[in-house]
């Protein structure tokens, strides 16, 4: 569908698109970390290119690979009706220098993405005007969506209450509420009988 | 149980009167005049539309009045999912309600945190707040609500302050480090 693109970013920038793929009408170019903003400036501006739309950019943890982690970002040409595909891939095992230029200076709508990348893997995007987590808590330890992230750890905010975390239900007698309602005046009832 | 709130009519003299106790007189006016405050924050809120609209109409039992303050309600509807960052609030609007206070959980996620067992989702209400009634369901149905709510009336009748508990599932946090699931050698020696 967009080879066209594949073709112009290999003629334009040469050995530092590692790979590319198509498949099922998708195209994805496998791009040099350091060259990462370079190609996205050339994707929205090169008119045979007019990425205009920035779609998403997210992250994949694959434990077992190095480089570990890889950086995907979907783009999409309202003008062209195509839409590409372009990753990078960084860190090492222990998710050290996990880090790429920001692609906010080249479309705006990138910095809640790159947010949510940030808080969810701890990919530091260098150059965002105001890296913080968005969705968990400033207090949270972590990059939840890491493979190696428990996925039930919480870390509470709060103290939880206590007593409520060794006590099964049905409740004992002195506590909860029986099942059921009762009739509220059992005596009348029984005068009524 | 029966007596505590019972209302006793005395036939026969010209006018006829009630006999009562005060603390029953107060349970019973207390239980048809709940200002409630709903904390809604997920799909359940449907179904708490369905409860408040004419079909269903919670109005029939006295708790039809919503309060967007905490300090003019005394029951506290927790409708949907409450997430970590989001308990914190919750405990303090609950301690911001003036006593006498009820809290209602509205489904299965506000009763224990249903499908969400993961880092984000806190794990029942119960974990920060005290809890009167439980409503199961996903959502519950809105008959299931008036059910609850009438659990409360009557638990209200009865001066049943004690809170309900569910057991959470565990929690690795609080199982300490050995449950965790160790996949490889991300830690540095």
């Amino acid at each position: 569908m967009s080879q066209k693109v594949l073709e112009l970013l290999k003629a334009q920038f040469g050995s530092k698109i590692l790979e590319t793929s198509s498949q099922f009408g998708d195209d994805t170019a496998v791009v040099e970390p350091s060259a990462w903003r370079e190609v996205a400036q050339f994707l929205r501006d090169d008119s045979r290119c007019a990425m205009n739309m920035f779609t998403d950019i997210t992250a994949v943890d694959y434990p077992d690979r190095d480089p570990r982690f890889e950086v995907v970002c979907h783009l999409r040409s309202f003008d062209k009706g195509h839409r590409i595909r372009m990753k990078a891939r960084i860190g090492d095992e222990y998710a050290d220098g996990l880090e790429i230029a920001s692609l906010v200076p080249v479309w705006e709508g990138a910095n809640w993405f790159e947010r949510e990348c940030y808080d969810m893997f701890g990919v530091r995007f260098v150059g965002h005007p105001d890296l913080r987590r968005i969705l968990m808590y400033e207090e949270f330890k972590g990059h939840p969506l890491r493979k190696d992230y428990p996925a039930q750890q919480t870390q509470p905010l709060v103290q939880y209450r206590e007593g409520v975390l060794d006590k099964l239900a049905p409740f004992g007698a002195d506590e909860g509420m029986p099942f059921g309602r009762q009739t509220h005046d059992i005596s009348r009832n029984e005068e009524a009988n | 149980m029966g007596e505590v709130s019972s209302v006793r009519v005395l036939e026969g003299a010209e006018r006829g009167f009630a006999t009562t106790r005060l603390d029953a007189l107060l349970n019973w006016a207390k239980k048809y005049s709940l200002f409630q405050y709903p904390f809604v924050t997920a799909c359940c809120a449907m179904e708490f539309m369905g409860l408040a609209s004419p079909r269903f109409d919670v109005a029939r039992f006295g708790a039809e009045a919503p309060r967007f303050s905490p300090r003019q309600a005394d029951l506290l509807w927790v409708v949907g999912t409450v997430s970590q960052r989001q308990a914190p609030v919750l405990r303090r609007i609950y301690e911001q309600m003036a006593d006498p206070k009820y809290v209602l959980a509205f489904g299965t996620c506000a009763s224990c945190g249903g499908f969400y067992d993961n880092y984000t989702t806190l794990p029942g209400i119960d974990k920060v707040v005290p809890v009167d009634v439980y409503v199961p369901g996903c959502p519950p149905r809105p008959e299931g609500v008036i059910d609850g709510l009438l659990l409360l009336q009557d638990k209200i009748a009865r001066g049943d302050r004690t809170p309900g508990i569910v057991k959470p599932r565990s929690d690795v946090a609080l199982a300490g480090a050995d449950s965790l699931v160790q996949l490889g050698k991300k830690e540095r020696a």
